[in-house]
Order: structure tokens, then sequence, then C-alpha cells
């Protein structure tokens, strides 16, 4: 791992709270490394539940808040030098998040394709007469096209349409590095898979490296190449994903495995139910841990 | 396998909902808009039973218990059917305010997906309890609080809860708290709307084991409300599956998951992840319907891979297969089979199980 793409050193961030006699602080991301190569696009999953820093460690790779130690480099260059409106808007360019809920990342208010056009124009630098093109290109590479989204506003999108929509928008000014803050908990199960698919298919057919972050353990199994697993804004475990999570080793990790619910113990507590309310047997509960 | 007398006999129904139709009425100037959020759904509800509902976004199942919880506001109208309580003598939806909060918490209550929606932000829980029980429980307040005492410790829940603030509690503690708040007055029945969708795995796993243990212990009913499938295979015992405003399919959990025939079913139960599985998931073709402007006939029609003429002009009525599994869909209905296909090769067709 040289890590020229993206690139993690012991990055922390700290925020303090109480009044002046009685400061504290306190680490909602602690000492975090990793890196991604550019020569190699990958799936990374981050996982951990709420509280584990998570989203705040997304919030610094994507520069909205600066780490208060460490450095993030993206293609070698720190995040903190990076000023003024020009080297702002190039780094944009590069880096792109997608958000939790399609429906909160779009106001209701305005048309949907608004975005797309307004980041072509402004990040891609399309000229007016191609916008329709790239935006249509962008929308093809997730499945839609221009037409079904044209004129739109959020609510008449189904939230799998509006997500890969958010997807599209994001594909548009040709990033490198992709930002999913838990991308898929929003969307309708008959449509999650599609876009968990989706993520598959950007990093094998365009290349792009995606840093995916969730607290299902089941998606990130299925798409992710390596993982890591946070709790408190540490990282306890990580490495190769299949590995990581078929044999943990960590007990936090363990514990988030068991919390999985399995579908293949379906109706083993309806059996059970049927052992408790006869009242010649002893209930016991025979789920499985 | 499951000797338990409910759902097919009629002395042990606690709720029994015949071709219940609830619809979104708009007026405009004179035009009238309907939005059939519930269509002609039946089902009933055992003593001591958890029926599971699932649906996605859409699918009317929100809709649904607010109509059986008598929760009716306009522009919502009940168009026709009955909602039966083993403990009310008439359809609840007939019933005036006093005679309403006379039954709710006592023998009907409710577990929210947000617990903020119960628990007034700005009161302590031990008044919440106050609101909610006191006025049900008939006792002097201090019998009351050991009773609530008593009940939180059954929950695993220390008693100092009762004096903080809703804010200052996780949000794992917070469900506890409605969960306990739901079940202190042992109501016979218990309607839970997604209890578990805004918690973490790990917190979710043992809020679930929550809910089982006090409806165990309180020997109520439960309706069991979530769109994540795999919830439902850990605690529902029978499992309803809602899509576009109707019932598709009712089966005993066990049996949904082991042989779905519905095509939505089979979809919903092949594409879930699971660890230690690598293969490409199907993903269905098209959205869920608007409940404004429904497909014609069989409303799965335009994204069913098995989708046939008779599909598109009428709809199938949820039939009998099985004693207990019921399925609305002419390509398993033994009523309309076109070529002697049954639900076995009809679920080979679609190549969605294995």
């Amino acid at each position: 791992m040289t890590g020229d793409l993206l690139n993690l050193e012991g990055v922390t961030k700290s925020y303090a709270s109480g009044g002046l006699l009685a400061r504290r602080t306190f680490n909602a991301v602690d000492g975090v490394s990793f890196a991604l190569d550019a020569s190699r696009p990958e799936i990374f999953a981050i996982i951990g539940e709420s509280g584990s820093g998570k989203t705040t460690l997304a919030r610094m790779i994507l520069n909205m808040v600066a780490a208060s130690a460490g450095a993030i480099r993206f293609r070698g260059k720190a995040l903190a030098t990076i000023r003024g409106r020009r080297a702002r808007l190039d780094f944009m360019r590069q880096v792109q998040p997608i958000f939790q809920n399609p429906y909160e990342a779009f106001n209701p208010l305005k048309r949907v394709d608004r975005y797309l056009y307004a980041t072509a124009r402004r990040l891609a630098g399309v000229g007016r007469k191609e916008v329709d093109r790239v935006c249509d290109e962008a929308l093809r590479k997730v499945g839609l096209s221009l037409a079904e989204v044209r004129g739109r506003f959020p609510h008449e999108l189904s939230g799998g349409q509006l997500q890969r929509t958010a997807i599209a928008r994001a594909l548009i000014s040709g990033p490198a590095l992709l930002v999913a803050d838990e991308p898929v908990s929003m969307v309708d199960a008959s449509l999650r898979m599609s876009i968990v698919e989706l993520f598959k298919a950007l990093r094998d057919e365009l290349g792009v490296s995606i840093v995916y972050i969730t607290h299902d353990l089941a998606t990130a199994y299925h798409i992710s190449d390596r993982i890591i697993i946070m709790q408190k804004g540490r990282v306890v475990e990580g490495g190769d994903a299949r590995t990581v999570l078929d044999n943990p080793q960590h007990p936090y990790s363990k514990l988030l495995k068991s919390a999985v619910l399995s579908p293949d113990n379906a109706g083993i507590d309806a059996q059970a139910a049927t052992h408790a309310s006869d009242p010649n047997t002893v209930p016991v509960n025979v789920r499985s841990v | 396998m499951n000797a338990r007398p409910h759902a097919d006999g009629s002395a042990d129904v606690m709720l029994d909902v015949k071709n219940l139709r609830a619809y979104y009425v708009m007026k405009y100037f004179g035009t009238q808009r309907e939005v059939r959020a519930v269509d002609d759904i039946s089902l009933r509800v055992g003593r001591n039973e958890i029926y599971g509902l699932a649906g996605e976004s859409s699918s009317g199942k929100t809709t649904f218990i607010k109509t059986i919880a008598a929760a009716i506001r306009p522009p919502l109208t009940v168009v026709g059917g009955s909602i039966r309580y083993s403990f009310l003598d008439r359809d609840i939806y007939r019933l005036d305010r006093a005679a309403l909060s006379a039954i709710r918490w006592r023998h009907l209550s409710y577990i929210p997906q947000g617990s903020m929606n119960v628990l007034n932000p700005v009161r302590r829980v031990r008044e919440s309890f106050i609101d909610f029980a006191l006025p049900h429980m008939d006792l002097p307040k201090q019998r009351f609080f050991a009773a609530i005492v008593a009940h939180l410790e059954r929950l695993q829940l220390a008693p100092g809860v009762l004096d903080a603030y809703p804010h200052e509690l996780s949000g794992g503690m917070r469900q506890r708290i409605a969960i306990a708040l739901a079940t202190v007055c042992r109501p016979d029945f218990i309607i839970a709307d997604e209890p578990t969708t805004a918690l973490d795995v790990v917190v979710q796993k043992s809020v679930l084991e929550l809910i089982r243990e006090a409806q165990r212990e309180i020997a109520s009913s439960m309706i069991f409300v979530t769109h994540d499938m795999a919830v439902h295979a850990n605690i529902s015992d029978r499992l309803g599956i809602m899509y576009a405003g109707r019932l598709v399919e009712e089966a005993p959990t066990a049996e949904i998951f082991r042989s779905p025939k519905h095509p939505y079913t089979q979809h919903l139960i092949a594409s879930l992840p699971r660890i230690g599985d690598l293969s490409a998931k199907r993903a269905l073709t098209g959205a869920p319907p608007s409940l404004a402007e429904p497909p014609s006939g069989c409303r799965f029609h335009p994204r069913c891979p098995l989708a046939m003429d008779i599909c598109r002009e009428t709809h199938p009525e949820l039939v009998s297969i099985d004693p207990r599994h019921r399925v609305a869909c002419h390509a398993v209905s033994p009523a309309v089979r076109p070529d002697g296909v049954f639900g076995a090769t009809a679920k080979q067709r679609t190549g969605l199980v294995q």
C-alpha cells in the first residue's frame, strides 16, 4: 500500500465539552490510519455503530471538517493545505459524497435535474450545449436516463431512483473517490441490493474507489474488499473483508457479528413460543446467539 | 408444526380484520381523488401471537396500523370492512373519543418507531408514566410507582431512569422505556411500528429480545411492522407481506422463508444479503407503484418476472393453498392455474430461489 490515492495517518478529531472549569475533550476519531491505492480501485468499508466516529471520519475525508491531529493526503496533497476556490473545486471534482437519505440531500422544492446541471456546469466545467449529454451519460451509468429524471421533484422518484440520481450526480465530474455514508439504509428492501451491486459495477467498470460507511455487516461482506471496524473512534480490527468477517478476532467485532440478525433461523422463536404457551413444558429460549 | 390454536379457530382470535378498505379521500373543487392505501385486507391475529407485517414504503402498512388503532383523521377514511378486537363488541373505528381513550393503553397499546414521539421531551420519564398509565391502573400513587418500578426491573431497566429527561438517555434506552410504557398496563394487544429501525445492530438485537420477553410475560398479541425481513425472521410467528395496499402472502414465518410462493416474497427473501454468501443479488425492475394510480389487475405485474395476460386484467384473490398459507398470485393459485403449474414450479421458473 503506497496510499497514492488517499492516505490517512493517525487522524484524530477531538471536540471540547463543558465550561471553562470543567473542560473535557472527547476524541470522536482517534488515531485512524489507512491507505488506498490509485492503481487498484477498491471498496473500502468502515463499520461501526452510531457514536463510533465513522461519519466524522467521512466528513474529514471530504474536507468538510479539519482533523485535530494527524494528516489526510489525497494524491499526496494534505487536505489542510487546500486553500482558495480553485483548489477547493479541484478537490471536489475528484472526491464526491453520497449521503444517507436522498430525500434530505435534495431540496424537496427544487427539481432534481437542477443539481445535475449545477454539478456539470460548476464542477465539471461543461458548456451550456453539452450539459444534457453529460448528465444523460452519468445517469445511464446508474441505469437511469435524463428523460426519466428531467423536471421531476424528489417526491416523484422512488428512494432507489433518487439515490441512483445522487450517485449519478457524484459521477458527473469523473471522481476518483466516492465517500458513501450509509447509502442504502434509507432505500427500500426490494431496491437496496441494486444500489449495492451498482457500487461493485462502478469499481469494476469505471475504476472508482469507494469508501463505504455502514453498520450493516451483511452488505459490507457482500461488496467490500477491505474493511475496518471502529469502536469509540478507534479502529479495533481491519483487513481483508472476507477474512475479518468470517473469523473476527476482536471482542467488539465478534459482538457486532453476533448481533447480525440472520434470516436463517426464521421461525425458531415461533417454535419456542409454542413450547412457552404449553403449560406442561418449561419455557426455554432456543434462540441461537 | 405449530400446535397452537390460533388464526383458524374463532375462539382465540384477538383481532379479526375483514375486507378492510381505508382510503385517503381528497376533494378539490368538486373533483374527488382517492389514494387506496389499504385495499381489501383480511387477516386474523391469534392470542399470544406476534403477527409480522412486512412491506416497503408506500405499501400501506402504516395506514393499516393507523386504521386498526383507530387513529383515523381526514383525509384518511374507512370506506368499508370491519375491525373486531376480542375485547370490543363493535368495530373500533365506530367508538367515540371517550371510549377510545378508555381502551387505549389498557387494552391496546403502541410502540412507536421514534420513542421521542411518545416521551415528552420537556418532562421527566416519570411524568410520561403518570400521563399514560396512571388513569388506567386505578391505584394510589405510591402503589402505582411500586408497580412501575417492579415492571422496569422485570425489563432490566434501572428505576433511576424515571427521573431522567428523554434527551439524557440513549436511543436504545428510550426505546426500552417506550416498550415498558406500552406493556405496563398488560394490554391485550400491542401494535409495534418499526420499533427497532432507528437503532444500531447491537442495540436492535437486545431490544428485539426485550419485546419478545415482554410480550411473552404478559401474554398479549402483537402486530409487528417492519420492512426488514431479517428482523421478521427473528421475532414474528406469522408473517403477512403487503404490496401496494394489498396483502399478497401470509404464512408462518418459517414457512415463508422456507417456501415463499409469491414472486415478490421470493424476491425479498432471495435478495437478503448474508455473511458467507457472495452470489450476485438480482434486483427487481421498476419501483413500487403509486397508490394514487395503481396498476390494473395484479398490482405487482409491471415488476413481475412471471406476468401473464390475466395478471394485467384481473387482480388475484388471496386464496389458501394450505390451511395456514394464503397467497394472491395467478401463477400459484390453484383456481386459475393456466397450465397446471403449482407453487414449486412457478418458483423455479422465476429462478429467484435455488
